[in-house]
């Protein structure tokens, strides 16, 4: 069921102007082309009763209870399936209509258990609403005759009960798998009286196709599908508007509550970023906030050999300030730096780069975009002058093909994946281009076109391939180029790729994909009209990430794709606010808006507005500060939120960092792989305890909202406030609106946003400023931000990352649908009963070659570490190529990949690391240890009496 | 920081450049170095060419003990300015 700010108008909204103008019951109402009667209706301010029907998904016109009369025509037709006509003079409420409505209703409570009172939707139940709106008193066929009352409830799903005695068979959970998840688990199963809803193949949830994504849930009228926490706690009573904090997509979610306590959290119908859709981690992952791990209380402790010791707030801050201090009075300003999450909000990541450049006096800030996109805004600012996304994700309804490079967007961004499936189905053609053989290749009613099925490390010599057949075929948009692009740089790069060392045959013995393969694929993402790149990670963590963003972008300006609906070049964001941790300055080399800290006109601004002279020098970055701390110039850190001793690759070296500073503050919500090498742990706050506010992946601001109080008694925002007070350089703000007040006042993309106007408007895309009051849903329209777009040269150089006999394999790591990075968060909720641990994939005869079984536990060994886990044996990955994901510590993926990374950004190789497997029956060494060390790690002294 | 390392990602930032004219590609790995790296990196790659690695044989990827003939030229460039490079504006 729907939270009450989602108000049900029956039927889809159609697109265009208002044009048809009709009666209904007396009133007009003028509705856009193919508005049904029923939504017309809820236009004019009046309902009509239904079941079957909700606006979410298209009409069905199966229940006969939202029958009308039309002047004029004969019968009573079904309000939901006939589209208003002009002139109509529609009646809703007749003694005739009361009569057949009162008849249906009798025939669905005949059938129905009559346990309202004690039912978990008493309350939330649109069965019960429709019995009394259409004054249904009694039932003439009583309750005696053969029924489907008393069936074995589905208890498999951990978050939602399938209770088959109340369904009503609406169809609406059969439509909305269908329609808004695109899955298609669900079925009608058996016909008449026999009809039932059955999950895949007549199986319970949890073994059936279903993804958990809850619209099934969201859809139902009755109890028949509800969330297992309504049928414990009961009905929510207030609701709180938020931002999801798991992926890019950053979905707008109801917050329910009982007080205190969230009851649910349901997709809000409005969100612009998920139009009323969730996935498993947001609509149901959200226990984490509450789970017993949360460490609630300020620690500190001498030596990370020591046990933590709980203190104040002050005492833990003053500590972290005083250590802080020592540290550059010791070894130098630039000794000390911090790192935030790209899971923090805007108004987080921006106190604290600031605190670092203003109370450090050093630039040594960065944020975790380094480890994902940061080639993204090197090279998008390089080719259009942005270092964002071209579109909004409604775009993508009107692409004609989608080019889908280095991403799994069903299970890392899986509300966005259905809106691209539903284009998909609509008939937008599809190529992607991936080492592994992701679902969306070949699923339920989607079946791309091409599937490159690339080796690792090779995505430049694919678009280099891609860009020859473009350039050589004389399939350039002449005009487009010649109007919008400098054209000696498009000159240099059409000469560039035309060389025959760049032809698809060429590159096919380095690629692995066949040259006709990409031939035809690079004809279509030409020629099909509207075509749109969405990239994911698989770009990003190479040595040549940045090198393949500019690599996509000059494929789009070579095509004319890019500053109009339906086309562009759009990241895929990993987390819920990479892309406002990147607006927001986090990065060591400048300030919000992407400016770099050597432009003196803008540090000036900055040094007026903060009151305190600033460094023109760029600061370390992540990578760097590891270096630098194993080489003795780097001696402390403050890490917000980020868990850098998992997430980060090698992991043995980031921990010799880590154990070689003196002072490593954690803000986080729970003793973290970091934390272990901590010597100050300060409590975070949840999404659901803070106000703030997240940048999706097309730029979407969006506002968070305190839902419950802090559980550790400040915010993210209070505590960095706090030490930078300490610090001796003073933070002053009452609110995160107040912090918001200051990055509209300093950065000119947005200089129009505020939480006034995103409390009106929902949600807005930056830019936000004069030129754009409402924002700026697709860029680039018209012309390029910097100007002119700016082609790239760019040259194939192979990964220094080789296969050979020690290591012939090569891993890839990715993430999975029902787990989210690190796993801090998922890990502690039910999602576990998806994935309890990290598997390795492996080709069949990749195993056979080792006598490796499904399942067997396995040794996987780079050049710099080793770990175990258990195999899976499948074909999804090719021969040669292994996959992981990197969710659980106790595997510890990145233990595994190595230093390697992007040229310009040193964003890591993540995506290709040489690898041996070998069967095994005991952990690594690696593993053993370190689960010994976490344990002894987390130790907190008792209270004193 | 470990020279190796440094000498390495030099020579990664120049490899990209590589495929434009030289003077265009010592140009722009300078000014990737200005703009990207913290200044201590800059010194410490700069003090590279006098102990050995600033050969300017390589041409390859990032490969190899000595900086490349780009890199190595933009780090002679760096080296230049006593301060060890002032930023170049903008990014």
């Amino acid at each position: 069921m729907a939270a009450l700010l989602d108000c049900d108008m029956g039927t889809p909204a159609r697109p265009g102007t208002a044009g048809v103008t009709l009666e209904i019951d007396g009133m007009a109402v003028t509705v856009p082309q193919g508005t049904s009667l029923m939504r017309a209706a809820a236009l004019a301010g009046v309902k009509v009763p239904k079941l079957c029907a909700t606006d979410s998904l298209e009409a069905f016109g199966s229940c006969r209870l939202c029958l009308v009369e039309i002047e004029g025509r004969r019968g009573t037709p079904a309000s939901c399936t006939t589209p208003a006509e002009p002139g109509m003079k529609v009646s809703t409420q007749t003694d005739k209509l009361a009569k057949l409505r009162r008849g249906v209703m009798e025939l669905y409570i005949s059938d129905h258990p009559l346990d309202c009172l004690t039912c978990a939707a008493n309350g939330d139940c649109e069965l019960q609403d429709m019995a009394g709106a259409v004054g249904l008193r009694d039932v003439r066929y009583g309750y005696a005759g053969e029924n489907h009352l008393g069936q074995a409830k589905d208890e498999s799903n951990p978050y939602f009960t399938f209770d088959p005695s109340k369904c009503i068979l609406c169809s609406r959970c059969v439509r909305a798998c269908e329609e808004t998840q695109g899955t298609f688990a669900l079925t009608i199963d058996g016909r008449g009286f026999g009809s039932k809803i059955a999950a895949g193949m007549n199986e319970n949830f949890l073994s059936s196709e279903c993804v958990s994504c809850g619209a099934c849930v969201q859809a139902c009228p009755t109890a028949t599908l509800i969330e297992k926490n309504v049928v414990e706690m009961g009905q929510p009573e207030r609701e709180v508007l938020t931002t999801c904090a798991y992926c890019g997509v950053g979905c707008t979610f109801v917050a329910e509550l009982q007080g205190d306590r969230v009851v649910r959290m349901t997709p809000h119908k409005d969100g612009k970023a998920n139009r009323g859709h969730s996935c498993v981690k947001g609509r149901f992952a959200w226990g984490y906030a509450t789970h017993k791990d949360r460490v609630t209380k300020p620690m500190i402790r001498a030596s990370i050999a020591d046990p933590w010791r709980e203190v104040s707030w002050e005492e833990a801050i003053g500590h972290a300030a005083s250590e802080f201090r020592r540290i550059q009075g010791k070894y130098g300003r630039g000794a000390v730096g911090g790192i935030t999450s790209s899971r923090c909000t805007n108004e987080e990541t921006y106190l604290v780069q600031k605190l670092v450049r203003a109370a450090f006096g050093n630039n040594n800030t960065d944020t975790c975009a380094r480890v994902c996109h940061s080639p993204t805004g090197y090279g998008l600012k390089t080719a259009f002058g942005t270092s964002a996304g071209t579109q909004d994700f409604d775009s993508v309804m009107q692409a004609d093909l989608v080019l889908v490079i280095g991403a799994n967007p069903t299970d890392a961004h899986p509300v966005f994946a259905s809106r691209m499936k539903r284009r998909l189905r609509e008939g937008a053609r599809l190529i992607v281009a991936d080492p592994r053989r992701i679902d969306l290749v070949r699923m339920p009613h989607v079946e791309a076109a091409h599937h490159l099925q690339l080796l690792p490390g090779t995505n430049v010599a694919l678009i280099d391939a891609m860009a020859h057949v473009i350039a050589t075929e004389s399939l350039i948009d002449e005009d487009f180029v010649a109007e919008r692009c400098e054209t000696a740089d498009f000159q240099s790069w059409r000469a560039f790729v035309s060389k025959p060392e760049n032809s698809p045959e060429a590159m096919e013995r380095i690629t692995g994909v066949p040259a006709a393969e990409v031939r035809a694929a690079a004809r279509l993402y030409a020629t099909a009209g509207n075509a749109a790149i969405y990239y994911g990670l698989g770009v990003t963590e190479h040595s040549q990430g940045t090198t393949m963003v500019m690599g996509m972008a000059n494929l789009a300006m070579a095509t004319g794709n890019l500053g109009r609906p339906g086309v562009g070049v759009n990241p895929l964001r990993g987390q819920n606010n990479v892309q406002g941790a990147c607006d927001m300055g986090s990065f060591p080399h400048e300030f919000t808006g992407y400016r770099h800290v050597s432009d003196g006109p803008v540090r000036a601004m900055f040094e007026a507005a903060w009151g305190v002279a600033l460094d023109a020098e760029p600061g370390l970055r992540i990578p760097n500060m590891f270096d630098a701390a194993l080489d003795g110039s780097f001696k402390g850190l403050y890490v917000q939120g980020e868990d850098i001793a998992q997430s980060d690759p090698n992991i043995k070296h980031v921990s010799a960092a880590l154990a070689a500073m003196e002072c490593v503050v954690v803000q986080d919500l729970f003793l973290n792989e970091t934390a272990a090498y901590a010597h100050v742990f300060l409590p975070g706050a949840s999404f659901l305890e803070k106000d703030g506010t997240f940048t999706n992946a097309e730029r979407r601001i969006s506002r968070v909202r305190r839902a419950v109080k802090p559980l550790s008694g400040l915010a993210d925002w209070e505590a960095t406030m706090a030490l930078s007070n300490a610090l001796g350089y003073p933070m002053h703000y009452n609110h995160p609106s107040e912090i918001m007040d200051e990055i509209a006042r300093l950065t000119p993309g947005f200089a129009g946003v505020s939480y006034d106007l995103l409390d009106r408007a929902g949600s807005v895309q930056w830019p936000c400023n004069d030129k754009a009051p409402e924002g700026t849903p697709v860029m680039h329209i018209g012309g390029f931000a910097r100007g002119k777009g700016r082609f790239m040269i760019t040259q194939y150089v192979p990964t220094d990352e080789r296969t050979g006999p020690r290591f012939p394999l090569l891993l890839t790591t990715g993430r999975i649908l029902s787990q989210y990075n690190v796993g801090a968060q998922s890990r502690r909720t039910d999602n576990v009963v998806w994935h309890e641990e990290d598997v390795l994939e492996i080709h069949p005869h990749d195993a056979e070659n080792r006598g490796i079984r499904d399942g067997d536990r396995v040794a996987l060994v780079s050049r710099v570490g080793d770990t175990t886990l258990p195999a899976r044996i499948t074909d999804r990955v090719q021969p040669g190529v292994v996959y992981t994901t990197f969710h659980h510590p106790e595997t510890g993926a990145n233990v595994i990949t190595t230093e390697y990374s992007d040229w310009a950004t040193n964003c890591p190789e993540y995506k290709v690391t040489a690898v041996e497997v070998r069967a095994t029956n005991r952990l690594s060494n690696w593993q053993a240890e370190n689960s010994e060390f976490r344990r002894r790690a987390a130790r907190i002294a008792p209270a004193a009496e | 920081m470990d020279a190796q390392r440094l000498i390495y990602m030099a020579n990664q930032i120049a490899a990209f450049f590589t495929a434009y004219p030289e003077q265009e590609a010592v140009a722009a790995t300078e000014n990737h170095l200005r703009q990207f790296w913290d200044p201590r990196m800059r010194a410490q790659l700069a003090a590279c060419l006098g102990e050995g690695g600033g050969a300017g044989k390589d041409e390859g990827g990032g490969a190899g003990k000595e900086l490349s003939a780009i890199a190595h030229a933009a780090v002679l460039r760096l080296a230049a300015d006593k301060a060890a490079g002032a930023p170049a504006p903008g990014a």
